[in-house]
């Protein structure tokens, strides 16, 4: 689709009939041609609707499908360039929400077509076209044209019908400037009503993912959190409670057992070590000490430098993000090049990164063997936790590499 | 005297296996998991077990769950559970397990080598032993009602320390003074708190923990 639309339709203005000047003028001609259009799309319409209804009995034989195969795209076109025509007059974007079609093979996919709430809104929507719709539009046309036409007749005809017809066309003419905005207005507003994804989808299908993400992020902290606590039990808190035993019985053996006594002093000394070593790795899977320091770019450095392999790392991010997006990043990023490590088999890999226009979008890829699986416990983790911002990750990965995941979230600063 | 070990990290678990050897226990099995412990307790010739809470396979409660199931089976059983946090309602099953012969201790305690030893036997010789945190949470429960406010604040000591399991003798030793001083705060607690008299230690122990869990 060229952008004429963009060009050429204009988001309707005022619906006031003052100020009466060029500008009002233009506008309203501009809109009269737009409704003339409108108009003139009964006809594809009204045929594609009669086709819609025939592919139905027709499809309990072969002709049928043949003809939905032209008619529902044919459609699908149509309502396309009324979805941007109206869309551009509303000032926003009619978005057609077709049931997905991938992976629905020439026999599958009529019936991808007959469950189709939106399909059927596009067949409501060319009966629209073909009646009131089409009554709707010529007006703004009929009222601009009658009162030249009817002074043509006068003057040709000459006749008081013909004349007082040609009076008349004063008052329409006013009619024409004050009602015309209004009546495009309607058809646009009543296309967005059949055609646009009205806003309580919108919204109902925005709340389910809310509650989705939501539930899935209290999982994944409270995971996080019983990790950690595991971590602790099982690291830190244990050699802490081993180097109180020790140093204990070292006590009591100091005088009767004096070397076994050094000996379980040593062993103590050793733990609290562990202990200490235990309790920096609790607290880098917390939040990441470069990435408290340096933030995204430099934490994210700091996690390429002790992994087996050569990691470029080109990252334009700014400072000051919001630290829970930093931090989800980070994660992100330390899972893909955890398994770009652990199972690529690579033997490079690379991180690039930029903020643009409120969206952080990274990209992590390797030239390993690829097959990385985004439904496994890694990625979906990951893919979790940037849902939870609103973030959402791709994989390419396909057998045989290389592969690239994009991670995008969008935040502000 | 014969002791069973079970915990699962290995550094404490042989730890506590050198404390009660260097003590005079014999450490008959030391395992690392709850279906092991089970075994190990259904020998006969086990005085005593020393078990961590938290175990394979599922890292919540096996230990003691094993341990109160022991104590069903082999009535009085002693059983001294240790753990690296105290949970009153652990305290409270265990205590409900049978009469005495429990204790409940932070894994903090051992490094007490002495009391921890000390509480290993009292426990083997059927008395009962709690964590001063659990009881800090029993008292601090029981203090939202009157009675306890009766208390003068040295009765109070007294009674935190019964309730660890404490004779007359170490509450004494404690506090600096002498075992009939003591004699004369247990009588009055008992009787401000309406407890009926307890001829030995360990009845009193179950007293005053009733006490302080029911208030």
């Amino acid at each position: 689709m060229t952008d004429w639309t963009v060009m050429w339709v204009r988001r309707i203005g005022s619906l006031r009939p003052t100020p009466v000047d060029e500008d009002g003028l233009v506008d309203r001609l501009r809109l009269t041609a737009v409704s003339l259009g409108y108009a003139l799309a009964m006809a594809p319409a009204l045929a594609l609707a009669i086709l819609s209804i025939l592919c139905i009995p027709l499809g309990l034989v072969t002709v049928g499908f043949a003809l939905a195969f032209a008619v529902v795209p044919a459609t699908a076109a149509l309502t396309a360039v009324h979805r941007r025509v109206s869309g551009a007059l509303l000032g926003e974007e009619l978005r057609a929400a077709y049931a997905d079609t991938t992976g629905t093979n020439l026999f599958t996919r009529p019936a991808r077509w007959v469950t189709d709430r939106v399909r059927w809104r596009d067949v409501g929507f060319l009966w629209f076209s073909a009646t009131g719709g089409f009554v709707l539009s010529l007006l703004p046309v009929a009222m601009l044209t009658f009162p030249f036409s009817s002074l043509v007749q006068a003057i040709v005809f000459g006749g008081w019908v013909q004349w007082l017809l040609a009076l008349l066309g004063g008052p329409v003419l006013v009619g024409w400037w004050c009602a015309a905005p209004a009546l495009v207005r309607a058809r646009a507003l009543a296309e967005r009503g059949i055609l646009g994804h009205s806003r309580v989808e919108e919204l109902e299908q925005r709340v389910t993912e809310v509650t989705e993400s939501r539930a899935e992020t209290l999982d994944h902290s409270a995971a996080e959190v019983r990790r950690i606590e595991r971590d602790l039990h099982d690291g830190a808190q244990a050699r802490i409670a081993a180097v109180g035993m020790n140093v204990g019985l070292a006590e009591k053996l100091l005088e009767s057992d004096p070397a076994a006594a050094a000996e379980l002093l040593r062993e103590a000394r050793e733990s609290t070590i562990t202990a200490l070593e235990d309790l920096r790795s609790v607290v880098r899977g917390i939040h990441p000490p470069a990435l408290a320091d340096r933030g995204l770019a430099g934490g994210i450095e700091a996690l390429a430098l002790p992994l087996p392999l050569p990691v470029t790392v080109a990252l334009d991010v700014p400072a000051g993000l919001p630290d829970p997006v930093e931090s989800a990043a980070y994660f992100a990023v330390a899972e893909c090049l955890a398994n770009t490590a652990k199972h690529a088999a690579a033997t490079r890999a690379w991180v690039t990164g930029a903020y643009a226009d409120g969206v952080l979008r990274l990209v992590v890829g390797d030239d390993g063997r690829g097959g990385a699986d985004p439904a496994g416990s890694g990625l979906s983790g990951v893919a979790r936790r940037l849902a939870a911002f609103d973030g959402r990750l791709d994989v390419l990965s396909p057998a045989g590499g290389p592969t690239v995941v994009t991670m995008e979230v969008p935040c502000g600063r | 005297m014969r002791a069973v070990i079970a915990e699962d990290q290995a550094l404490l678990r042989v730890g506590l296996t050198r404390i009660l050897e260097a003590s005079g226990f014999t450490v008959v099995d030391a395992v690392d998991n709850a279906p092991s412990l089970t075994r190990a307790l259904a020998s006969p010739d086990v005085d005593v077990a020393v078990v961590d809470v938290r175990m394979p396979p599922t890292y919540s409660t096996e230990g003691l769950v094993a341990a109160i199931e022991a104590r069903r089976a082999r009535p009085g059983f002693p059983v001294l559970v240790l753990s690296q946090y105290v949970e009153p309602l652990y305290a409270r099953e265990l205590l409900a397990s049978g009469e005495g012969a429990v204790g409940y201790l932070l894994k903090d305690r051992v490094a007490d080598v002495d009391g921890f030893v000390a509480s290993v036997r009292q426990v083997a010789g059927g008395g009962t032993v709690l964590d001063p945190e659990v009881v800090a949470g029993l008292v601090a429960g029981a203090g939202r009602g009157q009675p306890l406010e009766r208390l003068t604040p040295r009765e109070r000591e007294v009674l935190t320390l019964m309730a660890e399991g404490r004779s007359n003798a170490a509450i004494a030793a404690r506090l600096f003074v002498t075992e009939k001083a003591i004699g004369k705060h247990t009588n009055a607690i008992f009787t401000k708190l309406d407890l009926p008299p307890a001829s030995d230690d360990n009845r009193r122990v179950l007293a005053v923990l009733a006490w302080l869990d029911g208030a």
